[in-house]
């Protein structure tokens, strides 16, 4: 069968396993059965209240619920918008107004902060509770017309991710897209109904797609891990082996968090044949300890940006690596294509650096509300003059090595990877210098200590910015170190000086 | 103990480390916090924690993560 809604997936694993546990986290679990009902009464609700083709915000603690909520969201023909409680309310509000939305689902957790953000913004949205939405008599015939209708260009989420201009791009995926990239990955992930996953990502980022339709499609497990135990790297281990965790697709630093602190001596992953690790470069002295201690696992590197609906390239690792190397990103998915691209837009030569670009049913929509975002990074394909056709520039450089393998070169612009989030320097700039002391700022990263530092120039106090900031940014973008300067140093054409800025700081280091 | 206050404070000024006993299960410090926390003790005391010490009880307080150190150092 063709599958057109990813509605589908579910609708086949409720009747095949309805009564095994599909999504668990610490106090809460829900069978194939129980989310199908729960998806029911939610997308019966939204109908009935006249909800179509809308973003509808989850405004909910990260749970099984929440999931639920994202289908009942799209089995009403609507699309859903992850946030996060952690989110600053700054920055949800920003969301918001590119957003505009008019429903809201939130959860006993989160129903005071919601009320509280529409009292700041004057917002013409309705709040509702997961509970008693969820709850809500099923509409088998008003469901079935809204699939009827759904084609599978219609959107079904919305995610948020750093904006170089201070403002978050909303970036909306399809139905078609999520489809092809789930069934490439699992593909490649060779996921079984034996899988059992253990959760780290957020659900606010896409990130979080693989463990949630590699579920579904194939009737696995996954346990969403309290964020807590990401700091305590033993009892994030014991957890693993007590819920006989096997797979895992991880943040990089998730990962280095329990090889640096040499975890291994106490606790070992017992379960776990399955790793999946991207958003970030694997240490390679970590990577040979992660192997060495699980010789019989699978490593898989995945790359890709949320532009493309997640990852688009794998490479397994089935060798050591020398401390020299680096692990390559390997190959497009099925389905995809990469162009390698140089300055002039031609195809970069065998070993020659290009921007990574990417063909294929995988690219997103572009950017919610923002055509003229979405114009710069969602562009025709300049191979091709004879007929549209959307390519999406990752803005990352890449090069094929002597093996045919992709390796990731760096960034083309000031965009940077801190604990698995992707960041632009230049939003916290913007951030900063919204603030009334601050003439200018500038942030450079320092990779080696994976530091955010910021230098400004103004008259207020260091202290005064980093309460600021801490309000206005989410966590994983606050400089580690906010650095006064009498003046800022330049480039010959006037710019700040990013390089001089870098130099000063490893001579101060 | 003002050499450890000075780093937790340089993570968050806001708050007052010498009263403050539930650092973790406030949800004061979050697992970037405690991955700083942990590199700079071991820049400033030259101590590296171990991972079996790095456990919700040594984290909770400028008094208990005081005492894991001079444990540490002994």
């Amino acid at each position: 069968m063709n599958r057109i809604n990813v509605l589908s997936y579910l609708d086949d694993i409720y009747k095949k396993l309805p009564d095994k546990t599909a999504f668990s986290c610490e106090d809460e679990s829900l069978t194939f059965l129980q989310l199908y009902n729960k998806v029911n009464s939610i997308g019966s609700f939204l109908q009935n209240k006249g909800c179509y083709s809308k973003p509808i915000v989850v405004f909910m603690r990260k749970s099984p619920a929440m999931i639920a909520a994202f289908f009942g969201v799209i089995a009403a023909g609507c699309y859903y918008v992850p946030i996060d409680d952690e989110m600053p309310r700054h920055r949800i509000q920003l969301i918001f107004d590119t957003l505009k939305p008019e429903t809201i689902i939130c959860d006993s957790t989160t129903r005071v902060s919601a009320e509280k953000l529409k009292e700041e913004s004057n917002g013409c949205f309705d709040i509702e509770e997961y509970t008693i939405i969820s709850e809500y008599p099923h509409n088998p015939s008003a469901l079935s017309k809204i699939r009827d209708k759904a084609i599978d260009t219609d959107p079904i989420y919305i995610v948020f991710t750093s904006g170089s201009t201070g403002v978050p791009k909303g970036v909306a995926a399809c139905h078609r897209s999520v489809i092809d990239y789930v069934e490439n990955l699992t593909d490649v992930l060779n996921v079984t109904e034996d899988f059992i996953f253990g959760n780290q990502a957020p659900l606010y980022v896409d990130a979080c797609l693989k463990e949630i339709y590699s579920t579904l499609k194939y009737g696995a497990t996954t346990y969403l891990i309290p964020k807590q135990l990401f700091m305590f790297p033993v009892k994030l281990v014991e957890y693993l082996n007590e819920h006989k965790i096997n797979a895992i697709c991880w943040v990089v630093p998730a990962l280095t968090m329990i090889s640096g602190f040499n975890t291994f001596k106490s606790v070992i992953p017992q379960s776990l044949h399955t790793i999946a690790f991207g958003s970030e470069v694997f240490p390679i002295k970590q990577f040979n300890t992660w192997r060495k201690t699980l010789p019989d696992c699978r490593f898989i590197n995945l790359y890709g940006p949320t532009e493309a609906t997640g990852m688009s390239c794998y490479y397994e690792a089935t060798r050591e690596f020398q401390e020299d190397e680096s692990i390559p990103i390997g190959k497009p998915f099925k389905n995809t294509q990469i162009l390698l691209l140089t300055d002039d837009n031609k195809e970069a030569a065998p070993g020659e650096p290009g921007e990574i670009c990417i063909r294929g049913t995988a690219v997103t929509l572009g950017y919610y509300n923002d055509f003229e975002r979405t114009s710069t990074a969602f562009v025709q394909n300049p191979l091709n003059k004879l007929y549209p056709e959307i390519i999406y520039r990752t803005g990352d450089l890449g090069k094929y090595n002597s093996a045919g393998d992709l390796m990731f070169i760096s960034r083309k612009d000031y965009q940077i990877k801190h604990m698995g989030h992707r960041i632009e320097l230049g939003e916290i700039e913007m951030i900063a210098n919204k603030h009334e002391s601050v003439e200018c700022s500038c942030c450079i990263f320092d990779k080696e200590k994976s530091k955010i530092i910021l230098y400004y120039i103004g008259a207020g106090e260091e202290k005064e910015l980093s309460s600021y900031l801490k309000y206005s940014l989410p966590r994983y973008m606050i400089p580690s170190k906010i650095i006064k300067l009498e003046t800022l140093p330049l480039t010959p054409n006037g710019k700040i000086d990013r390089l001089a800025l870098k130099k000063m700081y490893s001579q101060e280091k | 103990m003002d050499e450890l206050i000075q780093i937790l404070e340089s993570i968050n000024p806001d708050v007052d480390y010498r009263k403050e006993t539930n650092l973790i299960d406030g949800k004061i410090l979050d697992s970037f916090d405690i991955i700083t926390i942990i590199s700079e003790i071991n820049e400033e005391f030259d101590i590296a924690i171990p991972a079996e010490e790095i456990i919700p009880e040594n984290f909770n307080s400028a008094q208990k993560l005081y005492e894991l150190i001079q444990r540490l150092e002994d």
